[in-house]
């Protein structure tokens, strides 16, 4: 029971990070990054 | 077989827009809001989601944040719900190294005495993953995607090595950087016809994320220890050199399930609905 609860508790905690996440517009920072070719992930930048 | 099926679905799903191939371009679409679970480059040519190790690097190294909430959140309903089943089933870049294994060159076993190497993942997480990004910045404030550009050789591989093939001016550009992370991506291939796994056991940071879910997520395996009948069929089966029924949801466990196919006694389950009992834990 303790283990459900535990999970749960991180499921919903991952949740509101997520959702506050999105509020401070970290997703729009990860949608510039991705749409744009990432010279450091390709060996140039 | 329904493993590899799995693997390579998704594989090609998340890598479906093959004009990019073509053009040496990447896909701009909204669907890179959201991050894929494996390891897989935002800037593969057919990428249509973002790595969530490239996503958390591209966060707390800007100006604006110092953590990720978004991928912090993501992590934890990821990793909560199927821990590293994320390795064993849905990454590009370990079905990679599953096919480069079947090269038949000679095998290393590590013993278990040097298990403790397989904590170096932890430490590419902590320091090219989260500190040099977060704490080292230019006078700007913005930081090194360390992880991106020094070490990862999925970028390389799923992005570096297309683009470049296909873009010109891209290829112009390439330099000592794009060398190294070149010999990065060989001395993981070398190592990966050698050792099952080598970037998963000893270097993936996003391995070591979902690693630290694995004895909580939901999708999980049991022992049976009434049948079980400790003959050790399970340990010869286990490539990430697990021993299942001592320790069945280790953080190296990828669930893959060939302990499970391999125990005679029928004594190990695995999925989303397994009791959670307290295991007598020997050894890790």
């Amino acid at each position: 029971m303790k283990h459900r609860v535990f999970q749960f508790f991180l499921i919903f905690t991952g949740g509101v990070l997520l959702i506050a996440g999105i509020q401070r517009q970290e997703a729009f920072t990860v949608l510039t990054k991705a749409i744009n070719i990432c010279l450091e992930c390709i060996g140039i930048g | 077989m329904l493993r590899k099926t799995v693997q390579i679905v998704t594989a090609v799903l998340t890598n479906s827009y093959y004009k990019g191939f073509l053009n040496g371009t990447i896909y701009k679409g909204k669907s890179k809001f959201f991050c894929v679970p494996g390891f897989n480059c935002y800037s593969c040519p057919g990428a249509l989601g973002s790595c969530p190790i490239g996503a958390f690097q591209a966060v707390v190294n800007s100006a604006q944040y110092l953590i990720s909430f978004y991928l912090l959140g993501f992590f934890l309903i990821v990793g909560t719900l199927l821990g590293r089943f994320v390795c064993g089933w849905l990454c590009p870049f370990g079905l990679f190294q599953e096919w480069i294994y079947k090269i038949p060159f000679k095998k290393i076993h590590l013993p278990h005495r040097y298990d403790f190497l397989k904590h170096s993942k932890y430490l590419f997480l902590l320091i090219f993953v989260f500190f040099i990004p977060a704490f080292i910045s230019n006078d700007w404030g913005v930081g090194e995607p360390a992880f991106c550009k020094y070490i990862c050789p999925a970028g390389t591989l799923e992005s570096g090595i297309p683009l470049l093939y296909a873009n010109e001016s891209l290829r112009a550009s390439a330099g000592a950087l794009f060398n190294w992370k070149l010999a990065i991506l060989l001395f993981v291939v070398v190592l990966s016809t050698k050792i099952y796994r080598f970037f998963c056991k000893y270097m993936c940071p996003l391995g070591a994320v979902y690693a630290l879910f694995n004895k909580v997520s939901y999708y999980r395996i049991q022992v049976d220890r009434k049948i079980c009948t400790e003959c050790g069929n399970c340990i010869n089966a286990c490539k990430m050199d697990v021993i299942p029924y001592e320790n069945p949801n280790s953080p190296e466990c990828i669930r893959c399930g060939a302990c499970k196919e391999a125990c005679p006694a029928k004594a190990l389950s695995m999925g989303f609905n397994i009791p959670i009992r307290k295991t007598n834990f020997k050894r890790f």
